[in-house]
């Protein structure tokens, strides 16, 4: 035993090297993996409140009815009663925050003939039109009422 | 004065009682004064998508709301969610005609002739959310992840940018960003679901076509419709635990 120790010093360099590789390893480990990885599998914790935290664009129609309660009325019993508001106002957000803000103008292009062109396609259950041959040109809500279609006149 | 054990053990019993029930009093009234608002608790949820193809009209609304809510690059590589608009003919239902010009931002122009005999209808697609993800098993560095409640999220801090994920998901559901370099997708609109707002494609759906769900709450819809619908899921054979449930998918979808 005494032999295989006499002349042992390159040894103890070589696991001092080893010792010292280890320490590097986990202090590196220790600063650059962060202290949440792990916590719910293999992924940083904090990803998830990352992903959560990101600006709502679109206000949701419960926020567009705590105001405009009159629309919730012209909907009522309308075939667009469950259409939510933004679909065809876009995004509202921050006008649902600071009623200060203006909402954006309808883009006319977004409007009834984007679900209501007739196309090769679309369910036949659904209600579809030539905008020529059912109007000749004129205006949907010189007939038609967007928040009750059913109905005549405008608004 | 000696105490016997016996003795002892009543007169602490006792007191204990009264020390409890005074806590209790003290913490009702307490709880009382100042309700806590419920945070949202992740593992309580279990998210999934109802996609409803009867009702899918090719209009192109969630693929523009997607695009405003979720910052999304507007040229036509780029999409969390997109719209394929599938035409079979009955001889060969194996190989339909699929378009999508620009994901349906655009809607559909009327490409097909009426009455040519095939069948034309919308499919939307999105992240599929799958429980076991081939993207979250290849990714080296622990960047995207089934969350704790279902979703399937990416780091975009720990993201490198190494495109695995991208090959990996059998969905085509993925890009790289071109700002950042890192990988993008759907994150079911994780910033509003948290807030119990709907995602922004289902909010803009206007026939109902989009549905999301939480399979962990037994109140929620979803669970009906999936009683009361044939449903099916993209790529079944691939085993991938998908979330997002197709009514009506027709077996020429890809």
């Amino acid at each position: 035993m005494r032999k295989l120790f006499r002349d042992g010093s390159h040894l103890l360099r070589v696991a001092a090297l080893f010792a010292a590789g280890i320490a590097a390893f986990f202090v590196l480990r220790g600063i650059l993996v962060p202290s949440d990885f792990g916590r719910y599998g293999h992924y940083r914790a904090g990803a998830l409140a990352d992903n959560a935290k990101r600006a709502v664009h679109f206000g949701g129609k419960t926020a567009c009815l705590d105001c405009h309660s009159d629309v919730a009325d012209a909907q009522k019993g309308s075939r667009h009663a469950n259409v939510r508001c933004e679909a065809c106002h876009g995004p509202l957000a921050k006008h649902a925050d600071d009623p200060g803000v203006q909402p954006a103008k309808l883009a006319p292009e977004r409007l009834c003939l984007t679900c209501h062109r007739a196309i090769v396609g679309r369910p036949a259950k659904f209600p579809q039109i030539d905008p020529e041959e059912h109007a000749g040109g004129v205006e949907c809500t010189s007939c038609h009422r967007p928040h009750h279609p059913e109905q005549e006149g405008k608004s | 004065m000696t105490v016997d054990r016996r003795a002892f053990f009543a007169t602490a019993g006792k007191y204990l009682i009264v020390t409890a029930a005074t806590a209790k009093v003290i913490e009702t009234f307490l709880a009382g004064a100042t309700p806590e608002p419920a945070a949202y608790a992740a593992a309580d949820h279990w998210w999934a998508m109802v996609l409803d193809i009867e009702k899918c009209i090719g209009c192109g609304n969630c693929v523009r709301a997607c695009k405003a809510e979720n910052d999304v690059p507007l040229e036509a590589e780029y999409f969390r969610t997109w719209v394929e608009r599938y035409h079979v003919r009955g001889e060969d239902m194996e190989h339909p005609d699929v378009d999508s010009p620009n994901g349906g931002y655009d809607g559909f122009p009327d490409k097909y002739p009426k009455g040519d005999g095939a069948r034309t209808f919308f499919v939307p697609k999105l992240c599929n959310h799958c429980a076991h993800s081939p993207c979250v098993q290849v990714c080296p560095v622990g960047a995207t992840f089934v969350s704790p409640d279902g979703v399937v999220l990416v780091d975009k801090s720990y993201c490198l940018g190494c495109r695995y994920c991208v090959q990996a998901c059998p969905y085509g559901c993925r890009f790289i960003d071109p700002r950042t370099h890192t990988v993008d997708k759907c994150n079911l609109c994780y910033h509003r679901i948290t807030k119990g707002l709907l995602p922004a494609c289902v909010e803009n759906c206007p026939t109902g076509s989009r549905m999301i769900g939480d399979l962990r709450n037994p109140n929620d819809p979803i669970h009906a419709f999936l009683r009361e619908h044939k449903v099916q899921v993209l790529k079944p054979q691939m085993a991938t635990g998908s979330k997002a449930f197709y009514n009506g998918l027709d077996g020429s979808v890809r």
